[in-house]
């Protein structure tokens, strides 16, 4: 059999099985065709593309789908900004609502020395598994965070981190995705404007005798901070202080009153988010 | 038929020569999908029903196209053209299964994701096929091999998912965190694996 031969069979047999497949490819496009809504894909088109999971879906496909079917608000994508909130808003007819960056924010400030522990834990070193111990894991303190660094290991900027024994949100960081509030067994975690400069850092609704036992930094309720307000915007409910952000205007009156120094304006002292701070009646340093 | 050869050749996939802890293909899915269990299973799942079917058209092909002795006689045959024919016919096969999944199993198409079409590129399947031709399987055999081949792909990367579970709580040195530990895994398992190398079916 000579070469040319040879090289016609090649030809012909790859060109027949190719035909074939195709023809059995195109028909089964055509059999097994699924419906996918235009606007999806016009999503899909102009998100980032980077299938980070901010936005809480899985890759920016899922979330345009989810975002078609209506589950998904159109400014969830926290890669792509107010920019994407607006295009996406626009296939999907719908006004963007004008959101506001807003970042997690750690609600305890028990840092190592001032909150109690029960015990030394030795166990697997994440927040999960320690909460599922009974009383809630080595604190003494119920609501108080564990610093095992759960949400520092689900946070995909990298913007949270346990320092002295507590989670710290690292502001310029944060894109508000709040993956993190999802990992914490404490739901300590909540989501904040970013232009807020005062908050609550305690989320202990214990009553203050009982809380003083094990902690010298948590909010014991005395309302000094409700009397101080003059815009009516923060109040202290079930024994810890809350503020409403549609009435702070950030004044920052509250922050230097608290006896317990939770509340913390950024502006006034920024090692506040760090450093812990020293108190006068100081037992467990 | 010979049930013996049959049963060896299935324990010898499964076990002996399993595609991943003996023959080390298919490594690239097998590290990606298997983070979970169910997407690890599902994969499993896809590559076995793409291994045995691939394994079943691709023998026809070789048998009556290829190596025909009535087309080329005693002369040379289009055997050197077995890799591309069996490529054509796996890429072919993996276009189907995802379009069928997509329309039939979404779920399962979702939780799989970019890791479908590279079923395409996974050297296991090519691999059984190629094993198949070098062994001189017939086609009883082929299909059989190629479908336990699958299944050891399935067992391997189950097992895997399961520890790398686990592994994920458990504490070890930062260098050696995520993906390094992986595979130190993977190769103790494969060490495991070496016991099952003098087994035979009597």
């Amino acid at each position: 059999m000579s070469l040319m031969t040879i090289v016609m069979i090649c030809v012909v047999i790859l060109g027949v099985l190719g035909l074939i497949f195709g023809a059995v490819l195109g028909f089964a496009a055509k059999k097994f065709h699924v419906e996918v809504d235009p606007r999806e894909e016009a999503i899909v088109a102009c998100l980032p593309g980077a299938n980070c999971g901010g936005c809480g879906y899985a890759g920016c496909g899922g979330y345009a789908s989810a975002v078609v079917k209506g589950e998904a608000p159109p400014n969830k994508c926290a890669a792509g900004g107010a920019d994407v909130a607006a295009q996406v808003a626009s296939i999907m007819g719908l006004e963007a609502e004008s959101s506001e960056r807003c970042v997690a924010q750690v609600k305890c400030s028990g840092f190592t020395g001032h909150a109690q522990k029960k015990y030394a834990y030795a166990g697997i070193r994440d927040c999960r598994s320690a909460a599922l111990l009974p009383g809630g894991g080595p604190n003494e303190c119920p609501h108080g965070c564990l610093g095992f660094g759960s949400c520092e290991a689900a946070c995909p900027f990298g913007a949270i981190h346990v320092k002295d024994g507590v989670a710290r949100v690292d502001h310029e960081k944060c894109v508000g995705c709040m993956t993190c509030a999802d990992a914490c067994p404490k739901h300590l975690i909540v989501k904040v404007p970013y232009s807020a400069d005062v908050t609550v850092a305690c989320a202990s609704t214990e009553k203050g005798a009982a809380l003083r036992k094990y902690c010298d930094i948590g909010c014991i309720g005395c309302r000094i901070c409700e009397k101080t307000c003059e815009h009516d915007a923060i109040h202290v409910v079930d024994n810890v202080a809350v503020i409403d952000y549609t009435k702070c205007i950030s004044c920052g009156q509250c922050a230097p009153k608290c006896p317990r120094h939770l509340i913390r304006d950024a502006r006034l002292n920024t090692e506040n988010e760090t450093e812990p701070v020293p108190t006068s009646d100081s037992k467990f340093a | 038929m010979d049930v013996t050869k049959l049963l060896s050749i299935m324990l010898g996939a499964v076990l002996v020569n399993n595609f991943i802890f003996s023959q080390f293909l298919g490594i690239c899915p097998f590290m990606g999908v298997s983070k979970k269990v169910d997407t690890a299973v599902g994969m499993g799942l896809a590559v076995t029903f793409v291994m045995g079917l691939a394994s079943a058209i691709c023998w026809p092909i070789n048998e009556f196209l290829l190596v025909n002795k009535a087309i080329y006689g005693e002369g040379p045959n289009l055997s050197f053209m077995q890799t591309i024919v069996y490529i054509l016919v796996i890429a072919s096969l993996v276009q189907f299964v995802e379009m069928f999944l997509k329309k039939s199993v979404p779920s399962l198409y979702e939780s799989l994701g970019i890791f479908l079409p590279l079923i395409t590129t996974n050297c296991a399947v090519l691999g059984a096929v190629l094993l198949n031709t070098q062994n001189s399987y017939n086609f009883i055999e082929s299909v059989v091999y190629g479908v336990t081949g699958g299944l050891g792909f399935l067992l391997a990367i189950f097992l895997f998912a399961s520890v790398r579970e686990r592994l994920e709580f458990s504490e070890c040195p930062k260098s050696f965190e995520g993906f390094p530990i992986a595979l130190v895994t993977a190769g103790l398992i494969a060490l495991c694996f070496m016991g099952f190398s003098g087994l035979k079916v009597w």
